[in-house]
């Protein structure tokens, strides 16, 4: 597909016409609500049954963070109906919306509103049928009775949704939801606690073995020699499949599975090669050294004072791990040529697209149909392990193959978030007023998903004796960004420049880990921003408050702050702000930490966030991302590194990647801004990178020694102190 | 393959596998228990938790050759229509995202309560610090814990 940038580089007096017309010269359709614009039919989205039923159509899929509910409590109060009357239907390939990834912190914000836009109308075409009938306007709507004489049930059969939205259905005002602004209570908890199936794991079919897989021992690692005969005779053993360096087997039984993977592990031969980067600081200079030239993001100039003093950092994040508690599963059948998959992928669309490159059939003949998986945080292993259940199914004649990871397998190759290094540069004013700042940033590519157009990004493709690669990735594109999201700041600095050094070569696979490239710029940018505050002599608060001028960053700031109890002579707090993307929420965080100076072990002791979602759909679902972000990204920020030595990934179970447990956990504030009648923003990815630069400022608040390089292990932590006098 | 007979939440199963195999697999694909989850195969995540004769164990590195006692899942707890209190409380607190966790965070919460009825939020830390969750939900496990101590109290 060309893209409009690609129209618009070509040039020329076309440009405009391209943009506003089709290459028929036909007009372009008007642009609709949300994700309307792109799923344009009313029933794609809404059904309403004679039954008292409504169901609700969505291409994104329910991960743990409450999207089906959220959704749910929209339509009802669109339509005017009860919440138990709504079914929601997530991502499958022949039923759903394609609505592409279910990433961004974009579901409430596209979904949300097509599922507005699409239950205001029906509601309108029901009371036009209802208003002829009982001849008046005046109609008023109880969980879908009409006036007390008519209902949706019996009148949905005289209303047509196989039609295009008009987008100019007329929504609720806030003052009348019923549903939206309430915390709702999850319709998807209750089963997760009774044992009820709640998972791809809990899928079992007919007929149904269980795969396992052995991976090669290393990325580099090319397959010499297997004895796959003597593992085809143990017990259980339906099939070993062999394609390229793409090992696995299926038993009739889970343990049998696993034995014959440990019986075909210790047999296979693999020739090795060291392809992996340094690790440790050395990383960072290698992925500098490469030499991949800067691209210029922003260059803005203004007028200023010259700067009165400089200061200079550079801050790194290195590769870190999604960690998904359950290894990732998918179900896959084949059945005369067609192939089924039950999959916790972000997106079946995209995914389907995938494994129609790699086993060359039309996308019309594989269905997704997306169940949850544990929580994902990203692009985890949850498509490649679509695609290696699929290759395991063509050898079961026809039976379903259900597939899961080793704990290993998921540690060694899902694919990480990207190391990252960043440069800053900034000048104060004789008054201390920042008057330059430059962001530096260099990294690998934050999102290598499923769905382009040739080929594939899953894993397996690349492993198969005729290997299915994958054209390089290029970055997403501000505004929102991947490598530099975030790192264009939202202050009002006069002079302000951004580089990017996109490294798209990585030996070790990297995609979108949850923010992307936010989590790091954040924490760098709101970091110096400390520095220099420190260096102007000034409060951390008001000098972010000094330097912003948009009226709801200033009101997080000063909530989060005002919530803490925030006082400049405070030690051991940091602060911590951004809005996620430039596009998202608006997200402030505090926090409290005490630092063991013998061992150099970091406690965050407290945290405080401030946060504007826009309209709030279910506030208890805001505080449950925000607190579960911010936790998420102190121990991201305290602990976590992928290891490896040039030729293999170390990291392998809990014990090579410790994650933040109870005993550390601080109790967790957070303050919603409600904005009833803004657009929704969303909201899972806007506390991480304040909180990891709130956790750095409190340190350097606590101790006087600045870490800036991620994690801030006791190790680490020891040694900054080290060199920093007592204070 | 070897022939054994578990008590489960107070049913008996018979079922004829290797003796090394792991309980794990004996619920989830024999007897077809949603509740205990495969984590990490290596007990340290605690996904896998059930309880044997109330104390709380990693199925998934336990061999059914060394299953002596009564075991209990998540499912022997209550179900959707008669919630047991911890049930309850746990989805009162909405104490997951995921939930993936959610089942060996119920069962060595029961073990807790068990021996120690009225447990202050740093012994509930302490009870489940063995325990992984992913996506942050310590805090509400805390506070759903806690009230479903007062309810059994009640």
């Amino acid at each position: 597909m060309t893209s409009r940038r690609d129209f618009l580089k070509a040039g020329g007096a076309l440009v405009l016409f391209f943009s506003l017309e089709n290459s028929l010269g036909q007009t372009a359709p008007a642009r609709l609500p949300g994700s309307l614009n792109t799923n344009r039919m009313l029933n794609a989205w809404l059904r309403i049954d004679a039954d008292g039923t409504v169901t609700i159509y969505t291409g994104k899929i329910e991960l743990g963070q409450g999207i089906g509910t959220a959704l749910a409590q929209i339509a009802a109060d669109e339509l005017d109906v009860e919440m138990k009357r709504i079914r929601m239907v997530h991502g499958d390939t022949a039923v759903t919306p394609n609505e592409g990834q279910t990433a961004g912190s974009l579901s409430v914000e596209t979904s949300g509103t097509a599922v507005r836009f699409a239950c205001a109308e029906a509601r309108e075409m029901l009371l036009a049928v209802a208003a002829t009938r009982l001849g008046t306007q005046d109609l008023k709507v109880v969980d879908g009775t009409i006036n007390g004489t008519l209902d949706y049930w019996t009148l949905a059969g005289e209303i047509d949704l196989k039609k295009e939205a008009s987008g100019t259905a007329k929504p609720k005002a806030p003052s009348e939801h019923k549903w939206v602004g309430k915390s709702i209570a999850r319709h998807d908890i209750p089963k997760k606690f009774t044992g009820g199936a709640a998972y791809v794991q809990d899928i079992r079919l007919p007929g149904m073995v269980f795969g396992r897989l052995v991976r090669p021992p290393s990325p580099g690692a090319q397959l010499v020699s297997v004895n796959e005969e003597s593992v085809r005779k143990l017990p259980g053993v339906v099939a070993v499949v062999r394609d390229g360096n793409f090992l696995a087997v299926a038993a009739e039984r889970e343990e049998q599975a696993i034995k014959a993977r440990a019986a075909l592990a210790r047999n296979a031969v693999w020739k090795e090669t060291p392809t992996l980067p340094p690790s440790g600081a050395a990383l960072y200079d290698h992925m500098v050294a490469q030499g991949v030239p800067a691209q210029t993001m922003l260059d803005k100039t203004g007028t200023a004072e010259a700067a009165a003093r400089s200061l200079e950092a550079r801050y790194t994040r290195p590769f870190q791990a999604h960690g998904s508690i359950g290894p990732s599963c998918a179900v896959a059948q084949w059945t005369d040529g067609k192939l089924r998959v039950w999959t916790h992928s972000q997106g079946v669309y995209p995914l389907r697209n995938d494994l129609a490159n790699v086993f060359g059939v039309d996308v019309k003949d594989i269905r997704c149909t997306h169940a949850e998986g544990a929580g994902c945080y990203g692009h985890n292993g949850a498509d490649d392990v679509a695609l290696d259940a699929a290759l395991v199914a063509r050898a079961t004649g026809g039976r379903p193959v259900k597939l899961q990871w080793m704990r290993e397998e998921e540690f060694m190759w899902e694919p990480y978030g990207s190391a990252m290094v960043m440069k800053l540069a900034g000048g104060l004013d004789a008054q201390g007023n920042i008057v330059s700042w430059t962001h530096e940033v260099w990294s690998h590519p934050h999102s290598r998903r499923p769905g382009q157009s040739k080929g594939s990004h899953t894993l397996a493709a690349r492993f198969l004796d005729k290997p299915v690669g994958a054209a390089p990735v290029g970055d997403v594109p501000l505004p929102s960004g991947g490598a530099d999201r975030n790192s264009i700041p939202g202050y009002d600095f006069p002079n302000v420049k951004v580089l990017k050094h996109f490294i798209v070569d990585s030996p070790l696979r990297t995609s979108a880990l949850r923010t992307l490239g936010g989590y790091g710029n954040v924490f760098a940018l709101e970091s110096f921003m400390d520095e220099l505050a420190a260096a102007a002599g000034v409060d951390p608060v008001e000098f972010r408050l000094r330097h912003m001028k948009d009226p709801r960053a200033r009101a997080v700031i000063e909530a989060a702050a005002k919530r803490a109890g925030w006082t400049p002579a405070a030690r051991g707090w940091g602060f911590g702000y951004a809005r996620y993307k430039n596009l998202g929420c608006y997200c402030a965080v505090a926090a409290e930490v005490a630092v063991d100076r013998s061992s150099g072990k970091v406690t965050v002791n407290r945290a405080v966030s401030a946060v504007d979602v826009g309209q709030t759909v279910n506030p208890d679902g805001v505080v449950n991302q925000i607190e579960g972000g911010l936790i998420q990204s102190a121990s991201w920020t305290l602990k976590e590194a992928v290891s490896y030595d040039r030729t293999r990934v170390k990291t392998r179970s809990w014990a090579e990647y410790p994650i933040l447990r109870f005993e550390e956990v601080p109790p967790v504030e957070v303050v919603i801004l409600n904005q009833p009648d803004q657009p929704f923003l969303g909201v899972g990815e806007g506390s991480q990178g304040p909180a990891a630069a709130a956790i750095a400022n409190a340190i350097a608040s606590a101790t006087g020694a600045r870490l800036r390089d991620l994690p801030f292990t006791p190790q680490r932590v020891k040694a900054a102190l080290s060199q920093t006098k007592a204070m | 393959m070897a022939n054994f007979t578990l008590r489960v939440s107070g049913s008996s199963r018979e079922v004829a596998v290797d003796p090394d195999t792991p309980l794990l697999y004996v619920l989830r694909n024999d007897l077809e228990l949603n509740g205990p989850k495969f984590g990490c195969g290596l007990a340290q995540c605690g996904a896998c938790t059930v309880l044997v004769d109330g104390r709380p164990v990693r199925s998934c590195v336990t061999p059914m050759s060394t299953v002596k006692g009564a075991i209990e899942t998540i499912e022997g707890l209550g179900n959707e229509e008669s919630l047991h209190p911890l049930q309850k409380a746990f989805i009162a607190e909405q104490a997951c995202q995921c939930g993936y966790c959610g089942n060996g965070m119920v069962m060595s919460a029961k073990a807790l309560l068990a021996r120690n009825p009225r447990p202050t939020n740093e012994e509930i830390r302490k009870a489940l610090n063995g325990h992984l969750c992913r996506c942050a939900s310590h805090n509400r496990i805390v506070r759903a814990v806690q009230r479903a101590a007062k309810e059994m109290q009640s």
